[in-house]
């Protein structure tokens, strides 16, 4: 309902630059005329626009100062972006002598600091842990978020609309108000320490569910209609027509559950006292409070956490910001 | 079965949709709106866990009334949220605005600036710690020391600790905004811009009539998601000041922290669920207030 709020403001605020602009246009005529000439001029107010203007439609960005500083300002802003994730890694090829100093190619690279860290062998384990964790998690948001959302989308039953508002409102309620009973409930079940535990509260998202839902809507009722006719059942149709239609959404659920889960952090801290059933930042924090003030060995913890996050995206990059996109503005 | 056959299709998909969201409703009831209730009535309980739960009123919440420390987390949590996100709003705006106008290595830089949004809150959390260390350690100071001005202390400050906490959580987020305003730039049509450029229009007046004013949906989304994201910080809080959770002197501790520490180590279940209660009329207020204001203009 929120997207399709902001949709419609959306639509809303089209029409109305529209008449705006539309006044502005008649009003404007006669400097727009007076200004024709102008037009050829190169460094014109209205040249400089269909410069910039020609640059957002794809054509080669004009070659003037402007763009170059632009882009050279650009440049640096993004190489301060990853001076942190930059610095993390060249950290944890120095020896301690070299913490101190500012360069950023380490000046005796050593591979020390990771057999030092992964000699006692937990951070292969806390990494385990972490990915069958996401990887379960995942699996169910993208079974159960896109049945739910087919059936709401293409079914028609008495108490849809109750379903529908009741998952909705779901979305308000913050994780932090539901760690306590969950902790409790954890408690009484003998889900603390355990993968269940870990895993229950996210086996199923409101968010998903509403992003599918809103991608089956671009489902042609026909299809399942002809699928119908031609004998198949309801799950049949959901599972063989329905889904590989909607594999982007799919594919755009599925990363950000998996990166949702992979960073996971207050609920695995709470419900896992046994260091063997840490997820990987749980595992991480601990870690770094052992370690105290060696850094180096610190860095390299946060690099192994993040390496393998780095290097499947500079695999799937086009396609996780393109997913990226898409749940940020269709949930 | 032989029922099933006879029912007409419109039932028939009565029934299928039920089986289908068997198992969902369950799972809503029993892990949504159970721990919900839950919650809220823990919030009118006294329990520290061992003990039996007894009934306490509004005594919890008059607890947190009078409770200095709360107000302090109170205001820190909104100093979170009010400098969070139009920091963050207008440096992504700013940067995906020029990026878009930019072909060259298009890609490759939108890649450097969403790559932190990739990396794992915690591993940033101790990377930027160890940027914020005093002299000869930590890498701010070391650069500042190199350039010959006095080192800043981050983390030991009451006043610097929590705007240096934020700045990562400002940063992680950063990619993420540019790339959906980014999405939402390209999505304004070609021919405002076309009867701008015709008018001959100066580029601010393009940027405040045009630009704004249509990616007021994109704005809207990114307000109250950060916003949500802010009221919420606790993994760097919790990983940049371990030592002393939420310090210095409380000046650094969130709300959500502040929960955290009156359930899972002082046991004090009721008084932590009031505090929850709390958190969710926070966030309801503000982010119904931001829609109400935002959609209005």
């Amino acid at each position: 309902m929120a997207a399709t709020g902001i949709a419609n403001s959306g639509i809303a605020n089209t029409g109305i630059a529209n008449t705006g602009t539309a006044a502005e246009n008649t009003a404007a005529i006669d400097a727009a005329a007076a200004d024709a000439g102008g037009l050829g001029a190169k460094h014109s107010a209205a040249g400089l626009l269909a410069s910039k203007h020609r640059a957002t439609t794809r054509s080669p960005a004009p070659r003037n100062t402007a763009q170059y500083i632009r882009w050279l300002l650009l440049f640096i802003g993004g190489v301060l972006m990853v001076m942190p994730i930059a610095y993390m890694l060249s950290t944890s090829f120095k020896y301690p002598h070299e913490l101190y100093n500012l360069n950023l190619i380490p000046e005796e690279p050593t591979i020390e600091n990771y057999t030092y860290v992964l000699e006692d062998g937990r951070f292969y384990q806390w990494f385990a842990n972490s990915m069958i964790i996401a990887t379960i998690t995942t699996v169910s948001n993208v079974l159960f978020d896109s049945l739910v959302g087919y059936t709401l989308c293409k079914f028609r039953f008495p108490g849809q609309y109750i379903v529908f508002i009741a998952i909705l409102s779901t979305l308000m309620i913050p994780t932090e108000m539901l760690v306590i009973p969950w902790y409790l409930m954890s408690k009484t079940f003998g889900w603390l320490d355990s993968y269940w535990g870990i895993m229950f509260p996210g086996l199923m998202t409101a968010f998903g569910t509403f992003l599918m839902k809103q991608f089956f809507e671009t489902v042609p009722d026909d299809f399942l209609e002809a699928a119908r006719i031609d004998g198949l059942n309801e799950l049949q149709i959901w599972w063989t027509v329905a889904m590989p239609l909607v594999k982007p959404a799919l594919a755009a659920l599925a990363i950000f559950v998996f990166l949702g889960n992979w960073t996971a952090f207050i609920w695995p801290l709470i419900v896992t006292n046994d260091q063997a059933l840490y997820t990987l930042p749980v595992g991480l924090t601990t870690f770094s409070v052992e370690q105290q003030v060696e850094w180096e060995l610190i860095m390299t913890g946060a690099a192994l956490a993040t390496i393998p996050t780095l290097i499947v995206f500079l695999v799937f990059q086009r396609f996780i910001i393109r997913g990226v996109v898409m749940a940020g503005i269709k949930g | 079965m032989k029922q099933y056959r006879q029912l007409s299709i419109a039932h028939k998909q009565i029934v299928w949709a039920w089986a289908f969201l068997a198992v969902p409703v369950v799972f809503y009831v029993w892990i949504r709106f159970y721990p919900t209730a839950n919650a809220i009535v823990l919030s009118f309980q006294d329990w520290n866990l061992l003990g039996s739960r007894s009934w306490a009123g509004f005594a919890n919440y008059q607890k947190l009334m009078n409770d200095p420390v709360f107000w302090i987390v109170f205001k820190n949590t909104f100093v979170y949220l009010l400098l969070g996100t139009p920091i963050s709003l207008l440096v992504s705006f700013v940067v995906a605005y020029h990026l878009d106008k930019v072909r060259f290595m298009h890609g490759f830089i939108r890649a450097l600036y969403f790559l932190p949004f990739l990396t794992s809150t915690v591993a940033m959390a101790w990377v930027w710690r160890w940027f914020y260390q005093p002299v000869p350690i930590g890498l701010f100071n070391n650069f500042l020391a190199s350039i010959g001005i006095a080192q800043i202390a981050f983390l030991n400050s009451t006043t610097n600790a929590l705007p240096a906490i934020l700045a990562p959580a400002v940063w992680a987020g950063l990619g993420f905004q540019v790339i959906i305003f980014m999405a939402g730039l390209r999505s304004i049509p070609q021919t405002f811009y076309e009867a701008a450029r015709i008018d001959g229009v100066s580029w601010w007046t393009t940027l405040v009539e045009i630009t704004l004013p249509l990616l007021k949906p994109t704005i809207v989304f990114l307000v109250v998601f950060s916003s949500i994201g802010f009221l919420r910080i606790f993994d760097h809080v919790f990983n940049m000041t371990t030592n002393n959770p939420g310090g210095p002197l409380n000046s650094t501790k969130p709300l959500v922290l502040m929960i955290y520490d009156t359930a899972f180590n002082g046991y004090d279940m009721g008084y932590a669920a009031a505090q929850t209660v709390v958190l969710f009329a926070v966030l309801l207020v503000v982010s119904l207030l931001q829609l109400r204001i935002l959609r209005a203009r």
